[in-house]
């Protein structure tokens, strides 16, 4: 009898489920049990979590991307971290980072009693053999670079040859909780980059067996690695001798591999699976419709930009009033809220909302639609050579929208003829911005490494920055961003940043288009909202389960 | 390989075998020394068949749209306005205005970009087959005549192209121009596509060459020009003109796919491959933006098909 | 016969390494460096990159490049991915997933494409006939990414009556949907086939025989008519096997297979050569082989052919 009834029950729940989404949007997520504040939290539930196969070897200075980095994140903590909200430092594995007075020896103390996974005791030899291995150019880290601020750099990682040395001079171990670290020159915000993964610590078993360890990794952080199925799964679990204030509220995270954001999408919406990276893109018109509360619609600290080609015929001697008058031609708030689907925010600044030195209005006129304007400082500017310009943009992911989006404004607003120029995907396009083959403008895109404006600026704009690949030169601009570089404090670097966004103001190297916003959302399984950090990625050990 | 399933794109295995088999009967059927009469029993044929009349229609609408778009809407196709227009449903009872299909993601006309997206279609589909039938043609002929060396050359080539993977193929071509115009689409199509019609033609040749009256021909002293111009060509058109027809659809059809894919047509050509692709993101809340251009896109390939179809049909007399 | 065979397994070898070598240089001109594209938009360290690619094997000239990785696929070594895991390993994970979906989508084809061509070939001239011929070639006129996201919006989000992705290669009805989508195209070339041979065969002498001999009818269509009119068919779905192997790129990217169509879209936006080789040499393998067995068959199914 009771089966029977059950049965019943099952059938008719399937039914409602079927009806629900076969109306495209059953709102059943407020009430009773899938209420997401209501419920008790299960300190041992797994939650499950969308993933695409990390590119790279599980190594803490080899995950360029944000899949391999996800798990990183769990698997590994770092010295410090960034409170979520206002972007401040955090000691997490450090008591303490303190600089000298020029900000050029740092000095940092461990807690102790921090064990690796392994029972292997984290001490300052973790770090400086992690980041000496991590720095050596022939360990191939992709992110070896960010080392290089480091005295004796170029040693381990020689621009051409091989590594004269297998440590860095500027790595000095004082005792099992303490180290130093000596920079080539003052960097006031070198506390900020620690929190990246690329300074995590890394077990003496590591440097015996990088590979086997990166299949498998062993690190410190509040989750330990369980299991890598390739294209299937990649299993973490609650550490339970984990030390860190940052101590995951879950009982550990199951990494479910999707190809499509659709797949995902779908399986979110029948509670298969708990936090999704982003709504498919033919969802995002309906997807607080389809998921309530249970909507995630956040903010992060990224821009989106187009970028004139300095080197070409057209943009070699322009008068920056023609930018301006470009970038005042395009309707951001109409773009935003039609083709983006509210999944941006108009960007007023060069730097990214949420960043330290972030000046809400830095761009007040340049970024205001105004056709009337923007025709008139085209012409006092002596126009755009050959009347039409072009914005190149890969096809592999959803820009063309967005693209035809602001050639239509500027056409409108200016009578500049304006193309999209695609490029069949994200090589193609990378290849021709490197090799300078740009006919005419090209879509840039900035995602914080670290939550200081210098990182927005410095590595875009400088004339020698790396990241500069417009071939924009602007002497006041790079002597002041030097200046600020030298800086012995954070907030004097911060400040001069600040003047050097002025600068940068008046010269628009940049058109800055918007903001980057998290559209995702989570499965009724989850107790309270999904928290993010400032990087678009969720703090996975302070999402909660519910009972069942 | 992977994407001929796809693709409908004639080069791959299905169309052409399925086409082959069936479209090897004519050079047998047609009896020698009487090409004339076949061609003229044809047209016979096809007047009486109702699918030949309504391809030919449709074929006339469309080539006279791809034509002159002007006299079939006087919106701009390019002219967006997100503010008035976002996505708004089509008014079907406004025939022929701007918002007679309603507006797209950028506010443009879908009606606008129907009509102008057609010439993109048409041209590729009609390029690439003449590029695959007067290049793959010459190939499968001299392979088939010559036998040989020519011949081993040639087909090894051709099982080369057969395991290229369509997108890895296409890529390459696309990437050798710097632009996303007709040109190129046809380019990359006809690169992939030409095999299939050389194999049809290398057989036909075959069984045609050893005919009486080419032994008779040489035996008269005529030159090898003109044996296979005079005597061989004419009678192993037949198979070749059936697959190309049928093909001109396929090759719309795989434009579509290469624009789906990002790697086709590009702005600011018009065409209904971008549209659809762009339109995907719409589907949920939006089918029209997707369902006008698929619809002409489908019908432009039913159109070609058909009159392959009914070609073939008339050339083969097994199939009365 | 065994010299036939042994002749067509030679002319394997050129095919082999053309079509190799063509895959090598095509992905070699391609656009792009896959070692500085892991650094995406952000700023590459050049000494990292030639470290890199020394250690890819990018910085030798093309042709050694091309021996040594020959020379390594004689060994049964397919090479390794940038994030270095084997390519052998990655292809084991997407074969399998491939090979049910073709299986899938050759059920399909065949059941339903024989079936609807047999019974429109029996009634050929009909209503029925013109019906099937009209639905096979609106089926053709459809690009598959039409057909697949409008199956998709039908059937699983409409009518829920299958599931709209595949999250698990293992589970035959999630992979329905694109089995049918990724059949659609072939059955309808099935179908048309089918239809002319039986239509073709219905008015052969040997049918005229067995009808004087007195024999039923169900017995004439499911013996005779149905044995002498499979040849091409079974050809022609011999060489479509191939073809569903390759993978696709489009159906499997709709609904989420992680099949080889898919670990080749990948591979080619990594511009990552190994894996690119790798899985057209296997498919180019897979389909000489194939295209062999089915020229045997041939032979054995039409005892009028002879291979010497």
């Amino acid at each position: 009898m009771r089966g029977a009834k059950s049965a019943k029950w099952v059938a008719l729940a399937a039914v409602v489920a079927l009806a629900a989404t076969a109306c495209g949007g059953g709102d059943d997520s407020d009430s009773g049990s899938n209420d997401m504040n209501k419920g008790t939290a299960d300190p041992k539930g797994i939650l499950s979590a969308q993933l695409s196969e990390p590119q790279n070897p599980l190594q803490p200075a080899n995950a360029k991307e944000s899949q391999g980095s996800r798990v990183l994140r769990a698997v590994f903590s770092q010295l410090v971290d960034y409170e979520p909200g206002t972007g401040k430092l955090r000691y997490i594995n450090a008591e303490s980072v303190t600089p000298n007075k020029d900000s050029s020896v740092w000095t940092i103390k461990l807690k102790p009693g921090w064990k690796f996974h392994n029972g292997e005791a984290v001490t300052a030899k973790s770090y400086v053999d992690a980041w000496n291995w991590s720095a050596n150019v022939k360990n191939n880290q992709t992110n070896s670079s960010w080392f290089q601020d480091i005295k004796g750099y170029e040693d381990v990682h020689p621009e051409k040859g091989k590594p004269t040395a297998d440590k860095m001079s500027g790595l000095k171990i004082v005792n099992d909780n303490e180290f130093k670290v000596e920079l080539t020159s003052s960097v006031s915000y070198f506390s900020y980059k620690l929190g990246y993964d690329v300074w995590s610590p890394l077990p003496s078993g590591f440097f015996k067996d990088p590979k086997g360890y990166g299949e498998k990794p062993v690190g410190n952080g509040p989750y330990k690695f369980v299991s890598w199925d390739h294209k299937k799964l990649i299993k973490v679990r609650k550490f339970d001798g984990y030390q860190g204030p940052n101590k995951a509220k879950n009982g550990g995270i199951d990494f479910k591999n999707y190809t499509t954001a659709d797949a995902a999408y779908s399986d979110l919406r029948s509670n298969n699976l708990d936090w999704i990276e982003q709504i498919p893109n033919n969802a995002l018109t309906n997807y607080k419709t389809d998921l309530g509360k249970r909507a995630i619609d956040q903010e992060y600290s990224a821009v989106q930009s187009i970028v004139p080609a300095f080197y070409t015929d057209q943009f070699k001697d322009i008068d920056p009033k023609v930018i301006q008058g470009l970038s005042m031609a395009i309707d951001r708030a109409t773009i935003t809220k039609t083709v983006l689907h509210g999944s941006r925010t108009p960007a007023d600044s060069f730097v990214a909302r949420g960043v330290l030195g972030y000046q809400a209005g830095a761009l007040k006129e340049q970024v205001s639609y105004d056709p009337k304007k923007a025709k008139a400082l085209i012409k006092e500017g002596g126009g755009v050579p050959g009347n039409k310009i072009s914005i190149q943009y890969n096809a592999d992911q959803p820009h063309k929208d967005w693209v035809d989006a602001v050639c239509n404004s500027i056409r409108k607003a200016t009578g500049i003829d304006c193309v999209g120029d695609s490029k069949p995907d994200f090589q193609a396009d990378l290849n021709a911005r490197d090799k300078h083959q740009v006919k005419s403008m090209y879509r840039g895109g900035w995602v914080l490494d670290y939550p200081v404006n210098s990182n927005f600026m410095r590595d875009l704009y400088g004339s020698k920055a790396a990241g500069n690949t417009s071939g924009y030169d602007n002497k006041e601009f790079d002597k002041l961003a030097n200046k600020a570089d030298k800086a012995a404090t954070l907030d004097e670097t911060v400040k001069l940043y600040q003047q050097a966004e002025q600068v940068l103001a008046k010269d628009m190297p940049a058109i800055p288009l918007w903001f980057y916003k998290v559209n995702s959302g989570q499965s009724n399984k989850i107790l309270g909202k999904i928290p993010y950090g400032q990087d678009g990625d969720p703090i996975f050990t302070n999402v909660q389960v519910k009972k069942k | 390989m992977s994407e001929l399933t796809d693709t409908t794109l004639v080069p791959g295995h299905q169309a052409s075998n399925a086409e082959l088999a069936a479209a090897k009967g004519p050079s047998k059927g047609s009896g020698p020394g009487k090409p004339r009469s076949l061609w003229g029993d044809a047209w016979y044929e096809l007047r009486h068949r109702p699918l030949f009349w309504v391809s030919a229609v449709l074929l006339v609408l469309l080539l006279t749209i791809a034509a002159f778009p002007g006299l079939f809407t006087g919106a701009d196709p390019r002219d967006g306005d997100l503010t008035n227009h976002f996505l708004t449903k089509p008014e079907l009872s406004h025939f022929f205005q701007a918002d007679w299909f309603g507006y797209d993601v950028q506010g443009r006309s879908i009606y606008a970009r129907v009509i102008y997206g057609t010439r993109a279609s048409i041209m590729v589909g009609v390029g690439v087959t003449a590029a695959v039938t007067l290049f793959g043609g010459l190939l499968g002929m001299l392979a088939g005549y010559f036998g040989g060396w020519i011949d081993s050359i040639v087909s090894r080539i051709v099982d080369i192209f057969f395991g290229l993977p369509f997108l890895l193929g296409s890529m390459v071509v696309l990437n050798a121009f710097t632009e996303r115009k007709v040109y190129v689409v046809i380019a990359a199509l006809a690169f992939l596509g030409w095999t299939t019609i050389a194999r049809v033609m290398r057989s036909s040749v075959i069984t045609a060459k050893q005919a009486d009256y080419v032994t008779a021909a040489r035996a008269l002293g005529a030159g090898t020009t003109r044996i296979l111009f005079r005597h061989v060509l004419p009678n192993a058109l037949a198979p070749t003109i059936v697959v190309a027809t049928i093909s001109l659809g396929a090759y719309i059809s795989a434009e579509a796919t290469l624009s789906y894919l990002g790697l086709g047509l590009a702005d600011p050509t018009i065409s209904w491959g971008i549209d659809i692709s762009s339109a995907k993101d719409a589907i949920r809340d939006n089918p029209h933006v997707m369902l006008f251009p698929a619809g002409m896109l489908s019908l432009t390939v039913f159109a070609f098909i058909t009159l392959g179809d009914a070609v073939r049909d008339a050339l083969d007399p097994k199939l009365r | 016969m065994g010299r036939y065979v042994a002749r067509r397994l030679l002319q394997m070898i050129p095919v082999f390494i053309g079509t190799t070598l063509i895959i090598f240089l095509m992905v070699h001109v391609l656009p792009g460096d896959p070692i500085r594209a892991m650094w995406g938009d952000k700023a590459a360290d050049p000494a990292q990159v030639a470290a890199l690619r020394h250690e890819f094997g990018l910085d030798q000239p093309l042709w050694k490049q091309y021996i040594d990785y020959m020379a390594d696929l004689f060994q049964g070594d397919f090479g390794k991915t940038f994030g270095g895991r084997p390519v052998s390993e990655e292809m084991n994970l997407a074969f399998p997933v491939t090979l049910r979906l073709a299986a899938v989508a050759f059920a399909i084809e065949m059941i339903i494409g024989i079936g609807l061509g047999a019974w429109a070939g029996l009634k050929a001239g009909k209503a029925v006939d013109t019906g099937v011929l009209i639905f096979t070639l609106i089926v053709i006129s459809m690009p598959v990414f039409v057909l697949g996201y409008l199956a998709r919006f039908i059937f699983a989000d409409e009518l829920g009556w299958l599931p709209p992705n595949v999250q698990n290669s293992e589970d035959i009805q999630q992979l329905l949907l694109p089995g049918f989508v990724l059949a659609m195209l072939s059955m309808a070339y099935v179908a048309r086939l089918t239809r002319t041979t039986f239509a073709e065969n219905l008015r052969a002498d040997y049918m005229r025989t067995a009808l004087a001999k007195g024999l039923p009818r169900r017995r004439i269509v499911g013996v005779h008519l149905l044995r002498n009119s499979l040849i091409p068919v079974i050809t022609f779905l011999g060489t479509d096997i191939g073809a569903l192997i390759g993978g696709a790129v489009v159906t499997e990217g709709i609904f989420n297979v992680q099949g080889v169509g898919n670990l080749l879209y990948k591979a080619l936006g990594q511009r990552e050569g190994s894996t690119i080789v790798g899985v057209v040499t296997v498919f180019v393998l897979v389909i000489l082989v194939i295209n062999l067995i089915v020229d045997l068959l041939y032979a054995v199914l039409d005892p009028r052919i002879r291979y010497v």
